[in-house]
Order: C-alpha cells, then structure tokens, then sequence
C-alpha cells in the first residue's frame, strides 16, 4: 500500500508572532512567487499554497514526511529572510490533516481575523491560489482543497452575516449617514477641526462619493491645506453658522474646550434649510457639539461614545455569527475527511466493485424480470456478475496497486473518483 | 361558493408570512415569494371582483363586504405598483398583513346580496368608488411608510441600532416613498371626489348636501392638502409628515367605515344600511 500522504500546514500570525517578526518573515510581491517555487522545490514537499499578508505567513503543503517538510521549511524561511530559524521557531503553529483543513478554512472564513469578518483575508487566498495554480504548485489535493475553502468562506459570510455591520468608527458613522440619507452621493461634508479619525471619516464619505467638503479650522492656513488634500473648500471658523445651511454631514474634531456648535445656532438654521436632516458626527473630546441638538427634528448627533456603542453592539453580533461560523467550518471539514480518506487505492476500488456490481445486477434482474427468458440458476447469475466485475477491474486494480510517485496516482484516483462520480457529497 | 375570496386570503396569508419570515432572515428569495403570492393573490382577487361584477351587471361595492374587498383589491394593486416603483422590500410587512387582515374580515362578513339599483350602474359612480379606493390605498401605504419611518427615526434618535435600523431603509427613502405616496393617493383620491360631485349632482341635483360622509370626505381632503401644502411651502418632512400620513389614514378609516357605523347619510343607500 503506498504511503498517504499528510495535509500540513505551518505559520504564524497576528496571534503569535509580534509585527517585528512578522515583517521579517513576510513576502512581497515577486518575493512570494519564488518563496513558492522554492518552497515546491522542496524535497519532501509535494504540493504547496503560500499565504503571505502582513498578519500572517503560512504555507499549506501536502507531504509524505511532515517532520522532514517541517524541518525543510523553517530551514527555507530562515534562509530566505536571512533570520535565525530560532527567532521564530517557537511563534510557528503546525497543523496536520483534519486541523490543517480546518485552519484554512477557519482563515478564509475571516473567523481567525485580527478583526473578524474582515473581507480582504479570502481575496488574498484567492490570490495566494492562483499564484499557486498558475505556477503549478498546487495538485489535485490542494485544488480540491482550496475549492472547498471557498464555498466554506462564502457560506460563513452569506449565512452568518459576519461582515455585514461596522466595527470601526468611521464606518460605523458611514453606516449611519446612510441610514439618514440612503445614498450619500452628492451630499457635502463640513469638517470642522482636524483629526487623524475625522480626516478618515471623510476620506470613506468621499469614497461614497459625498460630494463638496467644506473645510472650517480655527487656523485658516491649515483648513485650506486640507481642503486642497480632499479637494474642498476652506471656511473661516466664523462662517460655520451659515455653512450649517447647505451642508449634511458634520464631523466635527477640534480642541476646543466648550462647545463649538449650539442648539440655538442650529435651530434658526434648519428653518433656513426647509427642514432637510443634518447629521453630526462629534468626534472631538471634550464634545464640540451640545448633544441636546440630538433632540430637534430632523437633526442626528452622535458623539464619539455613542458611536462606541453602536460598534460595540455589532462586534457582539460578529461574535454570535462567528460561532454559526465554526459550526459550518466543522461540517466542511468533516465532509473534506470523508473525500480525502476516500482518495486511497483501496476505497476506490471497492467503490468502483460496487457500482459496477451494482448496475450489472440491476440490468441482469431487468434482463430476466420480463419472463421471456429461461430460467437461470441465479448462482450462475452470480458467478458470472463476479467474473465480468473482477475482468473488469484486474487491470485499474494492478494500475493502482503498482508503486508510484504519489502526486500521480493522487490525481488518477481524483480522477477516476470523478468520472465514476464515486464520492456523492459534492456540494461542501 | 365563495373560492374566489378564499383562494385570495390563502395567498394573501402565506405572504404575510413570506414577508414576516424575510423581515427576520433578510434572504431574498423569500422576498420575492412573497411578492409572487401577494401578485397571485391579486390575480384571484381581481377575477373575483370581475365575476362579481359581470354576475350581477354592477361593480360590486354595495355591501360592505363588497366594499372592503374592493379596498383590500384596491390596496393589494397600488402596493404591487408601488413595489415596482420604489423598491423598499421591507413594505411588505406592512401592506401584506393589511390585505391579509381586510380579506379576513370579507370573508368572515356574510354574503348578503342586495338587489341591483339603476343608481349603480352610472360610470360616475364606478369611477367615484375606483378612484377614491386607489387613492386610500395610497394613504394606508404612506401610513405604514410613517410607522417605519418613526421606527427608524428611534433606532437612530436612540443610538441603539439594533433589529429594525438593519432591516429598515433610509429614513430619506421611506420619507420620500411616503410622500410620493401620500401625493399619488392625494390625486386620485381628489379625482374620486370629483367624480362623487358629479354623480351628486346627477343623483340628487345638488353637488354638495352636507351628509357626514361627504363631510368628512372633505375633511380628509383637507387635512391631506395642508399636509402637502406645508411640505411646498416650509418643508414639513420627516418626523412631522410621518405622523400626519397616520393621523391622516386613521382620518381615511373613520370617514370609511367610522361614518358608516355612527352616522347615516345618503351614502347608506349603497353600503347596506
């Protein structure tokens, strides 16, 4: 019988390994592409997907000796980003098999995210496998197994919802601009102040394509260098009542230590604006905007702790999704066991004994239940069954059982598993 | 006997529950059941009120049993349109229901029927009874469309976004489906006066004769022109304009059905008083 081989899978990330290491450890770009034929060159490493991003490096390989592909490995790397191997032997986790499956697919599904349900985690899997596919390192067990990561992932994120609700502040307040407004193309902004959080806030309004962004800073200089950088229009502090009027959108970051924008103020204004609703985000500690303006019709003010409570509320939620997350990661891999055992010279042939048997009964019972024929002594029926089965199995038999390269007789068996559509559970 | 009407609370009812189950997994597909049921159910319904018309030579509208179907018939079109035209998914939780609720009670009402008057068949007054029907049905969507609103507009004001903000449109979409709403059933329900006037006028030779339905018809009206004239003019919307659509559909509802119950009048003669 030839030696199966191990699905295994080594790396670290976020988790256990700090940025430092991390940053020696990764590849970039072209880096990869030869990290990924190095790493295929290895010799006790048949099929290898390289996952470089900057949480994370991992190679998933499939090996008939996973000590020696451990060792070979932690050698390369070590080699290839000119650290000592024992810098970061101790961060790398190993997975072997059923929990090397479950890891990818646990990583694809962003459940083992720095922030999880982060969506660019499975584009970068999709990238790291076409690497792979296109230069040829990965074979019929990683293929497969990188099909399935796929569904896996998109099941998690269709099923569970865990992308779906911001967990980051300038998202969160994106969100609610767009539960206020519906789509914010053409709305303008007024940024009030600076600030790293709400110079993002409207760099994301932007890129949903609000549209004029007014800029009111207490130095006039440094509201028109910002104006130039988001390709707006600076006012001077003063002018902020009358700018209330035209714009929809607030975000206010300044460090001012009462407030800067009154209930009173906005008042008067919204008569001035017939009523259309105007959203403040107050980002500023101490609050530049009197929350009492929340109250008036039409006006929507979030502070800096109401938009942690609207976060907070969807990173539980992200929570309860992540574990609806793992139960179907769990199913997947159970079902990715059941087809990797299978892809073995003996369950192939035995599946392949019982269907042929099982058409040529059926076809000799329907052959016979007309009445048209004799009688046959149904142990010659059998007999016969059974020499026609073993004929026509000798040869695929001898095929199989003859000792080869793995990676072949693998992707003979795939495909012999496919054409005679032997494994049956061919959704996830 | 009555399959028709049956057949259409079936449809209706399995709907509503399409809908109820989407508001809860937000899965397309069972949306877009509950759309199919609700059009299957209006296709009965509409062959219903066709066979009734054709059997007794009118369009059926003189019992109140006619009537509400009619209103439920009526209600279940212009929401199918207004699905077509504005795309909030989730308004089927509140227009399904309805038709589902009004269907219930035509059915449960017994199927007295009233011999047929001349009066009935003036074009005048079928086109009286379709408009003003078209035009309540767009009312009772504005006023579902002020609930959600008023329910968004709290997730918000509140700063717990939770069940309804997520599943809720924007409050400037239900804001505007609302008055979009409220402006289309304004028009058709000022056609449906209008054509009352004439066939009046026909009827009893006067246009106006002060009975309580025709006064509180005209209270409607009025009440709903103000609430559009406050929009043009100051720019009432959002909260205010949410509440006025329900003040102004519960108007609707009294001047259907409340004036037919507490008060008499000559519209009596055509609602089996």
């Amino acid at each position: 019988m030839i030696n199966k081989h191990d699905i295994l899978l080594i790396g670290l990330n976020h988790k256990t390994a700090p940025v430092e290491i991390r940053e020696c450890i990764g590849f970039s770009g072209d880096e990869s592409d030869q990290a990924l034929l190095d790493l295929h060159a290895l010799e006790a490493v048949h099929e290898v997907l390289l996952v470089s991003t900057c949480n994370r490096v991992e190679a998933l390989v499939t090996t008939s000796s996973k000590d020696d592909a451990v060792r070979q490995i932690v050698t390369l790397l070590a080699e290839m980003n000119g650290i000592p191997a024992d810098d970061f032997e101790d961060k790398l986790y190993r997975h072997v098999n059923d929990e090397a499956v479950r890891h990818i697919f646990r990583v694809a599904s962003s459940l083992d995210s720095m922030v999880v349900g982060e969506p660019q985690i499975l584009g970068q899997i999709k990238e790291a496998y076409r690497k792979a596919a296109t230069k040829k390192t990965s074979g019929v067990i990683l293929n497969r197994l990188l099909h399935k990561t796929f569904l896996v992932a998109k099941r998690v994120r269709t099923e569970t919802g865990i992308g779906d609700h911001a967990v980051s502040i300038s998202y969160a307040a994106i969100e609610l601009a767009r539960k206020i407004f519906g789509d914010l193309e053409g709305r303008k902004v007024m940024l009030v102040g600076a600030g790293e959080m709400a110079e993002l806030a409207v760099e994301h309004l932007i890129r949903n394509h609000a549209d004029q962004i007014l800029v009111a800073n207490r130095t006039f200089e440094r509201g028109v260098e910002l104006a130039r950088r988001f390709n707006g229009r600076a006012i001077r502090f003063e002018e902020i009542a009358t700018g209330l009027e035209s714009v929809d959108i607030v975000i206010s970051s300044t460090g001012a230590s009462d407030y800067v924008i009154r209930r009173e103020q906005v008042r008067g204004v919204m008569r001035r604006r017939r009523n259309r609703p105007l959203f403040f985000i107050d980002i500023a500690v101490p609050r530049d905007i009197d929350p009492e303006i929340n109250r008036l019709n039409n006006i929507y003010a979030y502070d800096i702790d109401d938009l942690k409570g609207v976060i907070e509320e969807n990173i539980e939620d992200r929570q309860r999704a992540a574990v609806k997350g793992e139960r179907l990661v769990d199913e997947a891999v159970i079902r990715f066991h059941q087809w990797y055992e299978n892809l073995d010279v003996v369950p192939t042939i035995v599946g392949l004994r019982r269907k042929f048997e099982g058409v040529t009964r059926a076809e000799v019972a329907r052959t016979f239940s007309g009445g048209s024929l004799p009688e046959v002594a149904p142990e010659a029926l059998d007999k016969m069954v059974n020499a026609l089965v073993n004929k026509i199995l000798h040869d695929p038999t001898t095929i199989l059982k003859r000792e080869e390269g793995h990676g072949n007789k693998a992707q003979l068996l795939a495909a012999i598993r496919k054409l005679f559509k032997l494994d049956d559970n061919d959704t996830i | 006997m009555d399959i028709g009407i049956l057949g259409t609370l079936g449809l209706y009812a399995l709907s509503t529950v399409a809908y109820v189950a989407f508001l809860f997994t937000q899965k397309k597909k069972l949306h877009h059941y509950g759309v199919w049921l609700l059009s299957a159910g209006c296709l009965i319904h509409t062959l219903w009120i066709g066979y009734r018309t054709v059997a007794s030579g009118h369009l059926p509208v003189n019992t109140l049993r006619d009537t509400l179907s009619f209103a439920g018939w009526a209600l279940t079109g212009v929401f199918l349109l207004f699905h077509y035209r504005y795309r909030l998914k989730v308004m089927g939780i509140f227009a399904a229901p309805l038709a589902t609720a009004v269907v219930a009670v035509v059915a449960t009402l017994p199927a007295t029927t009233m011999a047929a008057k001349p009066v009935l068949k003036s074009l005048w007054l079928v086109s009286h009874v379709t408009f003003i029907f078209i035009g309540e049905a767009g009312m009772a969507l504005a006023c579902g469309l002020g609930v959600l609103y008023l329910t968004q507009e709290r997730a918000i004001k509140s700063k717990k976004p939770g069940f309804f903000f997520r599943r809720l449109p924007s409050l400037d979409q239900l804001d505007s489906a609302g008055y979009g709403c409220i402006l289309g059933g304004f028009l058709m329900m000022t056609l449906g006066l209008i054509m009352g006037l004439v066939y009046a006028k026909s009827v009893w030779g006067r246009f106006w004769s002060w009975d309580p339905k025709e006064v509180w018809s005209g209270i409607t009206w009025l009440l709903y022109a103000v609430m559009i004239h406050m929009r043009l003019s100051v720019g009432w919307r959002g909260r205010r304009t949410a509440v006025m659509a329900i003040i102004g559909f519960a108007t609707v509802l009294f001047t259907f059905l409340g004036v037919n119950l507490f008060l008499s009048g000559h519209h009596g003669e055509f609602t089996g008083r």
